[in-house]
Formats: structure tokens, C-alpha cells, sequence
């Protein structure tokens, strides 16, 4: 085992040093590629492997070369959560990464050493046609590196508004609003009140992260303290109680039966044929239920996690992933490579993503429309994101530090196998080598 | 050739060998390559911050941070659990199946293979076909329980359960090898002894306790040997079917160090590898000392 994995580091390491060897070489002739005026490209580009971006992906590549019949792009996917983080560090400090990829906006996309490895597109004549509050996410050093791919979304409760209207109930305000409803639901019975998936580990974690807007409207320095180490999960009264309410609707017996073993897909349909209430979950995942269940996705609605104050009541917003150029990527892949980043952050590009999926909320470029028919859960995010301070930015764009293990010890809270204070303290620790990884101060 | 051969063995006072020391170049070539470099590389990593492109030498900080590691001390504590019962259970039924092929039964050549099947199969594949089996609501050993009137338990998802199931699985695999390795040993014990014991009237309870355990004490040396170090170093089986899940509940230390890696802390998880074979070696080379001086004894 040990031997097997050192030598594997081995090889990276020397392939590491293979892979710069080449692309100093290939960098001086790049000449000869650029000659090649007919000649075909075709360039790789890696993306997620959940439904939506596969399709995303796709129809974006196929309108692209509609556009510029010389390049083709092709498809690769790789596995969501810290699989993927995994898989992406592990490819671009190989060299190995595709000429394109698809990730997080960010903390994660700070991890990655974007100064390092990825293609400067500061210059581009998109930059002023996107978003402001996403251009921070994906650039370093004031330079920017990405451009949007996908819709801003929400970590909210995505809610069955049949069986709110089934019950007379009413969207709630607070925390003690939203479990005298799951009071209510669970009493009629039949449906379960909160949906957790916990097969599926990062599902666990929205009662947490989707919580921010919260911490934030208690605490508005809370992201520069947290990076400083000055504010902690386990001691900030405002912020441990994302980890006290993932506990309290397990120990009250709201859970779906099959929690343990459920997966995001289990969710989503229990959701929307009504076997379930409330689903704590990433709004984004409208799209998927808009495609399996289109009878049923009117019925699904969203509103933010509640928290105690019913006055700063407001949701916590995900900024659209990014789209990015490694540095591994040279000469005529590297022009080619630039055209779909531009294409991708153009008018067009959204239309392309539009027709492979409903947009579920607003997207990072200017001038992008949205059909007349969006999903139910779109317009609720709108009125979110249109209000006067009803949305926050997520924590993992205003501070890059966030540990690895939070869905394992959300699963364990969220399951009853660790009490919501241990969890919140034993998160800290976790965040701590995340922030020593980093090199930031004070840690 | 031969002759040379011979001549070189005979110069010289202390053990030589025939052949010039040259012929050695290629294995050494390969073992310094492949083994000798990267252990030294990896004992220096282990020492650093190593991020993606960068690493920065910090000492035994590394080693500090693995051990107050809160995940270590269960992964610890799970890994121990893990490999004793695995390699108990194997030796076990490794021993009984054994017995059972090794006599006259029917179509005892087939049941061999049936045995031995599952050690063929590849290991993701069985964990994910076992996930699926276990399912607490729709998996076939809970809906076979219901139809006799178990309530059967979340295998995979109850945290007291979720290990010990993985274990059983993974001797469902492992047992095959264990019985092969006793056939092995019982088949050459020499015929003469049970004779003997035939002679003296022996019961077939005598027979296995005075002749097949003491003799086939090779075979179980093997076994523990094996199924142990398998067992301390387990990591494919429990990624494919928990990821080390519910929570943390059966993490083993192989999958906390890939946890940590995954999470881009190279240097820590390779001062986790280091530490991995320490305790690794810490436990089966005196075990193996131990056992194989016994054999020398009897």
C-alpha cells in the first residue's frame, strides 16, 4: 500500500516534470500550430457528471461548433463533491488536465492555485459584460481567470407548495415558524417534513451553508474575523446554530425514513410527487426535477432558511460556476480554447444553456435573457435576489476558507452520532489545516 | 560455465556470489527507481506543506497535526477491529471449509471453485453489488428478512453495524484464499499419521485437534499473516461501499489519509502513509517473529 502510493507520487512527480517540459516546448512552436489556418481543433472540456451540466455541456459544444465549424469540443465528466476537487488538482498539477474545464467559483477555486495554473483572461472583451459579484469569485490577484457557466442559484428550502396549500400553511419567516410547520406536516401525516439525503454526503450541508445569510445579518464582520481566526463555528452563538438545526429536526423525528441510505435523485422525487415537504438543497436542482417530473415541478416552490429574525429574513447565493482555461493549453487549442470562453459568455452561450435546461436563476452575463417560462423556484429566487438585502453572498466566496470533512460531520449531526456543539467544534479543526494549507495569517 | 561458476564460489574467504556484480544493475535500476527514491522522497514530503506546485519544510509539524487528527483515533480503533475480525473469521471458516473439501463429499471439485470464486471478482464490484444488496428498504437481504418477519438493520447506514458489515463482506471475499491456503496444508500432511491414529482407534475429533491443527500450523501462519496485514491496510472495499460513512463511523486510517489527500493536504496524508507503515510493520513483524518461532519449537 505504502510503496503504491509513494510510487505513484513518483510518477507524478516526474510526469509533472514531463508535462512542464512539453508545454515550454510546444510554447516555442506555437507557430507552426497557428499555420494550420483549415485545420481542425478539437478541444477537451471537463464538466461535472450531474445531469444538468452534462446537457449544459453539450448543447453548448454542439452550438458552438454550429458557430465555428473548425472546432469541435468534447465532453469528459468527473464526479461532484471532493472526488472532483480531487480529481482537478490532481490532473493540473500532472499537466494532464483537459484544454477546457468546468469548476467552483470561489474558496475552491482559489485552492487551485489559479495564478499558477490557469490562463489570464483579464483581457478579454467579455470582462465588462459580466457580473460583478461573480468576477470576484473567480479572480486572483485582480486578474480574472473564468467566466460564468450556469445560473446564480440558492442554498435554500426548495418546498411542495401542494401540500402547503393541502394544509393552509403559510412560507415561514423564522426558525420557530418553519418547525411549528413540520409540526403541523408530521401531525397529518403520510408526508415526512424534511427531506435529507445523507448517501449523497454534500447534500448534508445546506442547513450550514445556506445558514450565511444569517450569521451574516447577527455578525457583518464575520467573514473577515473567520479568515483571521478570530470568529469560530464552535463559539460564535450566531453561527453554531446552522449545526443546532440540523440536529433539532433529526432528534424531532422529522426526517424521511430512508435518510441514511437516500441519495439527491431519492430527494428530488420525493419532493416532487409530495412525499416530501421541505428539502434543504441547492436551488439549482430544479432543473432536474423541470426534466424528470415536468408535471409536478409547478408545485415546487423555495424560500431561505429562516433564522431568528423574521425582519432580516433572506436567502444565501451561490454564484455560477466557472469556466476555465489551464495553462497546460497552447497554441491553436489555446485560441480555440479562448473563442468558446467568449462564446460561453455571450448572449449566445446562454441561450445554449437555456435550451439544454430551464434556467433556474439569473445568469452571470449582461444582456442574458430569461424565457418567459421559468420554473416556479426561479422566480422565487428573483425576489430574493431583487429585494433590498434579502441575499448574502455564500461564506466560501467571501472567505477562502472552508475544511474538507463539513458533510461527514453534518451527516453525523444531522444523524444523531455527534451532539451539534461537538460538531461545530470539531469542524474548526478541520478548517484549520485548510487555513495552514493556505498559508493565511494568524492561523 | 559451470566450472566458472563453481571456481568464483570457491575464491575468497566470506559467501560470494557467481555472478559478477554488474547483473544486479537492472533489478537495481528498478527497485531504486520505484521503491528506494520515492521512500526517501516520501520521508521528506512528509516533512513539508505541500501544496499543488509548492511545499514548505515545516518540520515534524505534519506528524503533530496527523496524530491530533480527531478521525485517527477512531480510524485507529476501526482498523484494529476491522483486521481481527476479518482474519479470526477467515481463519475460522478457512479451517472448517477446508475440513469439509478435503473429505469425501460430493461433487467436491466443483464447491472448491464455488469457493474460490469470489477472490476472482474484483473488489469494487463486489462492494457496489453488496451496497445494493443492503439497502435497508429495498435491498434483497432486508426484503428476505421481512418475508420471514426480521426487521432487518441499515447494514451500511447504521453506525454500529456499518463496519462490522463491511468486514463480513470482505470475508465472503477473502475466504476463498484462506481455504485454498489450509487445503494446501492438509493435504500434505502425511497419510501415515492418521493411519496411525486409525490404529489407535481415534475419533475424528481427536484426528482434527492432535494431528490437523498442530500440522496444518504453516497454513494458519499464513492465513493470519495475510488476512492481517490485508486487514490493516483495507482501504477498496470500505471506500466502495461507505466512503468510511455514516460520519466518521468506519473510517480506517487508509481512508482517513485519502480523505486527506483528496482534500489537497499532500504532505499530511504522506506523514499519514509513513505512519501507516510503521504501524503496519510494528505489528505484523513481531506477530510474524512470534508465530514462526513456535513452529520451530514444536
Amino acid at each position: 500500500m505504502r510503496f503504491r502510493t509513494i510510487a505513484a507520487g513518483a510518477l507524478a512527480a516526474a510526469t509533472m516534470l514531463a508535462g512542464s517540459a512539453c508545454s515550454a516546448g510546444s510554447l516555442g512552436s506555437s507557430d507552426d500550430e497557428g499555420g494550420g489556418e483549415g485545420g481542425k481543433v478539437t478541444l477537451s472540456l471537463l464538466v461535472d457528471n450531474s445531469e444538468d451540466t452534462v446537457r449544459a455541456g453539450e448543447q453548448l459544444a454542439k452550438d458552438f461548433t454550429a458557430k465555428n465549424p473548425d472546432i469541435t469540443v468534447k465532453t469528459e465528466t468527473r464526479p461532484a463533491g471532493t472526488e472532483g476537487d480531487n480529481i482537478i488538482k490532481t490532473r493540473l498539477s500532472t499537466g494532464d488536465m483537459t484544454d477546457v474545464f468546468m469548476y467552483n467559483s470561489g474558496s475552491l477555486f482559489q485552492a487551485i492555485a489559479p495564478q499558477k495554473n490557469l490562463v489570464d483572461v483579464s483581457d478579454q472583451a467579455y470582462n465588462g459584460q459580466l457580473d460583478d459579484n461573480f468576477k470576484k469569485t473567480v479572480s486572483a490577484d485582480g486578474k480574472l481567470y473564468g467566466v460564468p457557466w450556469g445560473t446564480f442559484s440558492a442554498g435554500a428550502i426548495m418546498y411542495n407548495r401542494a401540500v402547503y396549500a393541502k394544509l393552509g400553511l403559510q412560507v415561514p419567516k423564522t426558525w420557530a415558524d418553519f418547525m411549528a410547520n413540520n409540526a403541523k406536516i408530521k401531525a397529518a401525516g403520510k408526508v415526512a417534513p424534511v427531506i435529507q439525503t445523507y448517501q449523497e454526503t454534500w447534500t448534508s450541508q445546506l442547513f450550514i451553508l445556506g445558514d450565511f445569510h444569517n450569521v451574516l445579518a447577527a455578525e457583518p464582520d464575520f467573514p473577515d474575523k473567520y479568515t483571521k481566526n478570530q470568529a469560530k463555528y464552535g463559539t460564535d452563538p450566531a453561527a453554531v446554530l446552522g449545526f443546532q438545526h440540523l440536529q433539532e429536526v433529526h432528534d424531532a423525528g422529522y426526517l424521511n425514513k430512508d435518510f441514511a441510505s437516500a441519495k439527491l435523485d431519492d430527494g428530488l422525487r420525493m419532493l416532487a410527487k409530495g412525499e416530501g415537504a421541505h428539502y434543504p438543497i441547492l436551488s439549482g436542482t430544479i432543473a432536474t426535477i423541470v426534466a424528470n417530473y415536468p408535471d409536478q415541478a409547478k408545485d415546487v416552490g423555495l424560500f431561505a432558511i429562516p433564522g431568528t429574525d423574521a425582519a432580516k429574513n433572506g436567502a444565501t447565493v451561490w454564484t455560477p460556476n466557472g469556466l476555465y482555461i489551464p495553462q497546460t493549453t497552447t497554441g491553436a487549442k489555446l485560441d480555440a480554447a479562448k473563442k468558446f470562453l467568449a462564446f460561453v459568455a455571450s448572449p449566445d452561450g446562454c441561450a445554449a444553456q437555456t435550451k439544454a435546461s430551464a434556467p433556474t436563476g439569473p445568469y452571470g452575463v449582461k444582456g442574458c435573457t430569461l424565457p418567459a417560462e421559468v420554473p416556479q423556484v426561479a422566480k422565487d429566487l428573483q425576489t430574493y435576489i431583487d429585494g433590498q438585502g434579502t441575499s448574502t453572498l455564500a461564506l466560501e466566496f467571501l472567505s477562502p476558507v472552508k475544511g474538507p470533512a463539513l458533510e461527514q460531520i453534518c451527516v453525523e449531526v444531522g444523524s444523531g452520532i455527534r451532539k451539534a456543539q461537538a460538531g461545530a467544534a470539531l469542524y474548526d479543526e478541520d478548517v484549520k489545516k485548510q487555513a495552514q494549507q493556505l498559508g493565511l495569517e494568524g492561523w | 560455465m559451470v566450472a566458472a561458476g563453481a571456481r568464483a564460489a570457491h575464491r575468497g574467504s566470506g559467501p560470494s556470489s557467481p555472478y559478477p556484480h554488474w547483473f544486479y544493475a537492472p533489478a537495481a535500476v528498478v527497485f531504486g527507481v520505484l521503491f528506494l527514491v520515492p521512500t526517501v522522497l516520501a520521508l521528506y514530503f512528509s516533512l513539508t506543506r505541500w501544496s499543488i506546485f509548492s511545499s514548505e519544510f515545516i518540520g515534524f509539524g505534519n506528524y503533530a497535526q496527523f496524530f491530533q487528527e480527531p478521525a485517527l483515533v477512531s480510524g485507529l480503533w476501526h482498523t484494529m477491529v476491522y483486521a481481527v475480525v476479518t482474519s479470526g473469521l477467515k481463519v475460522v471458516l478457512g479451517m472448517a471449509l477446508a475440513i469439509l473439501l478435503t473429505s469425501q463429499i460430493v461433487a467436491r471439485g466443483y464447491l472448491r471453485s464455488v469457493v474460490f470464486f469470489p477472490v476472482l471478482v474484483s473488489t469494487i464490484g463486489v462492494g457496489l453489488t453488496f451496497v445494493v444488496l443492503m439497502n435497508p428498504e429495498r435491498g434483497l437481504i432486508n426484503q428476505a428478512l421481512g418475508a420471514v418477519g426480521v426487521d432487518g438493520p441499515g447494514w451500511l447506514t447504521d453506525p454500529s453495524y456499518a463496519l462490522l458489515s463491511v468486514a463480513l463482506v470482505d470475508v465472503w471475499k477473502g475466504v476463498g484464499l484462506a481455504t485454498l491456503i489450509y487445503i494446501a496444508g492438509i493435504v500434505s500432511i502425511p497419510q501415515e499419521y492418521f493411519e496411525a491414529a486409525k490404529v489407535d482407534g481415534a475419533s475424528a475429533w481427536q484426528n482434527f485437534k492432535k494431528i490437523i491443527l498442530p500440522l496444518a500450523r504453516p497454513a494458519t501462519v499464513t492465513v493470519v499473516i495475510l488476512s492481517l496485514i490485508g486487514g490493516l491496510r483495507s482501504f477498496d472495499l470500505i471506500w466502495a461501499m461507505t466512503r468510511g460513512g455514516p460520519g466518521f463511523t468506519s473510517d480506517v486510517i487508509a481512508s482517513v489519509i485519502y480523505k486527506q489527500y483528496q482534500a489537497g493536504f499532500y504532505g499530511l496524508s504522506t506523514a499519514g502513509n509513513v505512519v501507516l507503515f510503521v504501524v503496519v510493520t510494528a505489528i505484523v513483524f513481531p506477530l510474524w517473529r512470534f508465530l514462526n518461532r513456535k513452529e520451530v519449537e514444536m
